[in-house]
């Protein structure tokens, strides 16, 4: 009964939200509806006993990426309203509708593989966090280094995208060169 | 009230909608942030698949594959969005129509 | 005894194919001479395995190697050398030296001297092939190489614009009073080779029905079962088979390209217009003869076309004044008489006479070339004359072998052509006999009319333009053998029998003696009264036709060749070409061009459309991509649900 109730509770408010995100013309409406939409999702991880990934979810969607996307709207000009004239919004509307009702359809439809076996096994007495360690560390140890890497290479990516003056090292300059403004390769000749 | 119980039909339902909603915000939207929004829809609208199959079946790869999602979305937000403030610094607008180079 | 079969029967490949390297240089004269050395090779050993043949009596086979084995068919590349074909072996590789010796002379300001020995060279492979296969497919290998050869060697000077048509019975191509042996060389070609065509498809249908119902080719299994078909399959067979010796052979209604080809070099009307590729059919008769004896109705339709064939040639040949032109019909009569003799069961008489008239009808085209070199390519007689006093050797030369082909007694003629008079008598075929019989007294008297303009009576040649001279002395040491045999072969006569009835069927004419002295009688009476008319008639009058008769109808009618070609150029030509236009026009571009060229500006149309696809816009391709999902979608559940 609470369980009911806390979905279709949940279900609802995750639904307005990601509507508005989608709908509203204001940059900054859409990205708080954005961020209160992912909290919301988090709660669906914790009735789903997947308390670890409600934890992740919180911190790392809630907190870096909508915080990455509140600093990134810093640049644009949002305190505007957005103008779009999208082309053909009905087509897209009618479009988008049919195939939510077949997708929906479908899987309204008897679950298939009901009698699947599970690879990795739900271990009801341990608790979700020691669980889910237990298969990272061991089974997907190649995924989680891969991914490690490539948190890597997207921040240093990121970095070298956005950043200004990259060929000053601030480090090594003198403080006087600083304040002139002078490059890397004005500093090596003055040395010469 | 439908259902004593939820299934996981009803799981899977409501990843469609909120997947459907996320797409028609990629498809509607012009505006590039406002297109990555939508992306973030989408992706959380699997993650939320993934953990409903996970627990009714009893399997822990869903809720793995949902954590490697997250992490890649993660550092595809990074990327993203160093692009486009390099496009905004080069261009002045975020406007999906100015993207047309690549025009056939 | 193997080894002399593939001399003789690959010496003139060789020759042909080192002719060819030098196809398109200058002339080399060491060309000439290698190739008719290599014929003379190839002479040396046919008549080697004539001795053989001839001694022992047993025919020499081999089996070169297997071409076609597919199941339970087998047709290998053999070859057989037995009384017939070596016959054949000898009276070609006889004639083809000698003709080749010749052309060095008569070719000798050609630019295209090197070619003509490598296709004349390649003609005489051909006709070995012919001759020496001992299956039907090897005939047939070897009948369509003559063909194009022959092609090759008539449209030689392919480079002469076509002539005019008029309606000037002097100027026109189709008459025989025109300077014009046809259109042109490749117009002469080119009927040739389709004519011949279309007579081959009969032939090929003969051999056809020949495999389907016997299941091989070779001739000693063929011949050994023919008799086990119905008869009027074997009906069928033989006609067919006569329909392919009607082309090649030039039989009414296949005989408008024996004439026309004489816009060909005169060695080659000598070498395949008289002796060689127009006695193929003959050949060709001879060899099934165990087919056509089973339908002699079949034989007397046979006998009957020669029979007309030989007064329908002969009587053109009255008026004509193109030299080549008369010698050509002379040919066709004499091919007549061949399928007479053929028709009515006398296979070896065919042959004998196939052989005779081989020399002496070859050496009167080679004595025309030298006049022709000698009077720069004048080809009208009633522009000669009294060209005995400038060229006395080709002179002596050709009046005797018009005497051979006249049947003068004791000549090579005069014993062949009694022996068809006397079958066609002897089968009671009166009217054949009848027919010919005055068809030799045509023949008698149109050959002096063609001595008598040319080298007796007035130089009618422009003095300044024309010097005429005797030609090289080589030429006519290799006419004088052909002359020799022209009036020797006839006397061979019992050992000929002798030999060849191993296996060709005995047949004697049944005539008494006195009635047989008669019909010889009245022969040789025809043949001298039609010389003598011809010798008198000119010494007295210079001429044969008045002015009053060259306005005749029947003046122009043999004139124009019995306006046979006109005829056929209406009926046949013009709604060949009409309907060939129309396929052209209407349905080759109109229908399959438009199709092809539909479907690919279709694809281009298509194309061109779908770049709107592209428009660069991300939202827009984002779009398709949500009209794609959906579609697959629609395709899973559709297809889902139908399991």
């Amino acid at each position: 009964m609470f369980e009911v109730v806390a979905f279709y509770l949940f279900a609802f408010l995750t639904i307005a939200m990601f509507s508005i995100t989608v709908i509203t013309k204001n940059a900054l409406y859409a990205l708080s509806s954005l961020a209160a939409g992912m909290i919301f999702i988090s709660a669906f991880f914790f009735m789903l006993g997947a308390e670890f990934l409600g934890a992740v979810q919180i911190v790392v969607y809630t907190g870096a990426v909508m915080a990455l996307y509140a600093f990134g709207m810093m640049f644009f000009d949002s305190i505007n309203d957005i103008k779009e004239n999208p082309t053909n919004a009905r087509l897209t509307f009618v479009m988008t509708g049919i195939i939510a009702l077949i997708v929906v359809a479908i899987f309204m439809a008897p679950v298939i593989g009901a009698n699947a076996t599970a690879h990795y096994p739900i271990h009801e007495a341990y608790g979700n966090t020691q669980d889910i360690g237990l298969v990272l560390f061991t089974k997907y140890l190649v995924p989680f280094e891969v991914a490690a890497v490539m948190l890597l290479v997207a921040m240093i990516g990121g970095i070298v995208l956005a950043g200004k003056k990259m060929d000053i090292s601030v480090t090594e300059t003198s403080e006087h060169d600083l304040d002139n403004h002078k490059t890397d390769s004005e500093i090596v000749k003055d040395i010469k | 009230m439908s259902g004593i119980e939820i299934t996981l039909n009803d799981y899977l339902a409501l990843s469609t909608i909120i997947f459907m909603i996320g797409m028609y915000g990629a498809m509607r939207r012009t505006n590039l942030l406002m297109l990555f929004f939508s992306t973030e829809i989408m992706l959380n609208a699997v993650n939320i698949g993934m953990a409903a199959i996970s627990k009714f079946h009893g399997d822990l790869t869903g809720q793995m594959f949902a954590f490697f999602i997250i992490a890649i979305a993660a550092s595809e937000v990074a990327i993203g969005l160093g692009l486009l403030i390099l496009w905004f610094k080069r261009h002045n607008t975020i406007d999906l129509d100015s993207l047309k180079s690549m025009k056939g | 005894m193997e080894n002399y079969l593939y001399i003789a029967l690959f010496a003139p490949l060789v020759g042909s194919l080192i002719a060819a390297l030098f196809g398109n240089t200058p002339k080399k004269l060491f060309v000439g001479i290698l190739t008719s050395g290599l014929l003379g090779v190839s002479l040396i050993a046919s008549v080697n395995l004539l001795a053989h043949v001839f001694t022992t009596g047993e025919a020499i086979h081999v089996n070169m190697m297997d071409w076609i084995v597919i199941g339970n068919v087998s047709i290998p590349f053999g070859f057989v050398v037995d009384q017939v074909s070596v016959t054949m072996m000898v009276v070609v590789t006889m004639v083809s030296t000698m003709v080749h010796i010749h052309s060095i002379g008569y070719m000798d300001h050609d630019t295209g001297f090197n070619r003509f020995f490598s296709y004349l060279s390649a003609f005489v492979f051909s006709m070995m092939i012919l001759v020496m296969s001992d299956n039907f497919a090897g005939l047939f290998i070897g009948w369509e190489g003559v063909g194009l050869c022959s092609w090759l060697l008539i449209g030689f000077w392919y480079h002469k614009e076509d002539v005019k048509k008029s309606n000037d019975i002097y100027e026109s191509p189709y008459s025989t009073l025109s300077p014009y042996s046809s259109v042109s060389p490749g117009y002469a070609a080119n009927e040739a080779f389709i004519m011949n065509r279309v007579a081959d498809l009969g032939m090929l249908i003969g051999i056809f029905l020949i495999f389907w119902n016997l299941g091989t080719l070779q001739y000693d299994a063929v011949f050994a079962h023919i008799g086990s078909l119905d008869t009027g399959t074997v009906v069928a067979i033989a006609t067919f088979l006569f329909i392919g010796a009607m082309g090649k052979s030039a039989q009414f209604p296949f005989n408008t390209w024996l004439a026309n080809a004489m816009e060909g070099p005169t060695p080659v009307s000598a070498l395949i217009h008289a002796a060689t590729m127009v006695t193929a059919g003959v050949y060709l008769i001879v060899r099934a003869n165990e087919i056509f004896t089973v339908v002699p109705e079949v034989g007397y339709f046979i006998a009957s076309l020669g029979a007309f064939v030989a007064i329908f040639a002969a009587t053109q040949a009255l008026v004509a004044t193109n030299m080549k032109k008369i010698i050509a019909y002379s040919t066709l009569s004499q091919l007549g008489y061949m399928f007479v003799a053929a028709g009515l069961g006398a296979y070896w008489i065919a042959l004998f006479h196939l052989a005779t008239h081989a020399f002496f009808k070859s050496v009167l085209f080679l004595g025309a070339g030298n006049v022709m070199h000698a009077t720069n390519d004048e080809i009208n007689i009633k522009k000669m004359g009294g060209l005995k006093a400038h060229m006395p050797y080709t002179a002596f030369i050709m009046t005797v072998a018009s005497l051979a082909l006249a049947g003068f007694p004791f000549l090579a003629g005069f014993y062949s052509k009694e022996l068809i008079l006397a079958s066609a008598f002897s089968e009671h075929a009166y009217i054949l006999w009848a027919t010919l019989w005055v068809t030799a007294g045509l023949t008698a008297f149109y050959s002096f009319r063609l001595v008598m303009y040319v080298f007796y009576g007035k130089e009618n040649y422009d003095h300044s333009k024309v010097h005429p001279h005797e030609t090289y002395p080589f030429v006519i040491a290799a006419m004088t053998p052909l002359a020799i045999l022209a009036i020797s072969a006839g006397w061979f006569e019992h050992e000929f029998v002798h030999m060849v009835t191993h296996i060709l069927p005995e047949y004697h004419p049944h005539l008494e003696g006195s009635t047989n002295l008669i019909l010889m009688i009245i022969t040789i009476g025809i043949s001298l009264s039609g010389i003598a008319f011809a010798y008198f008639k000119f010494k007295k009058s210079g001429g044969y036709f008045s002015e009053s008769m060259k306005n005749n109808f029947i003046y122009k009618l043999l004139a124009n060749q019995y306006y046979f070609p006109h005829m056929i150029e209406a009926v046949i030509l013009k709604p060949y070409l009409a309907i060939s236009k129309f396929s052209w026009k209407e349905i080759d571009m109109k229908l399959i061009d438009a199709i092809v060229d539909g479907i690919a500006n279709g694809f281009y149309a298509g194309g061109e459309s779908g770049t709107a696809m592209q428009s660069g816009s991300l939202s827009k391709s984002l779009k398709w991509m949500g009209i794609g999902i959906l579609i697959l979608l629609i395709l899973v559940v559709a297809f889902g649900n139908l399991k």
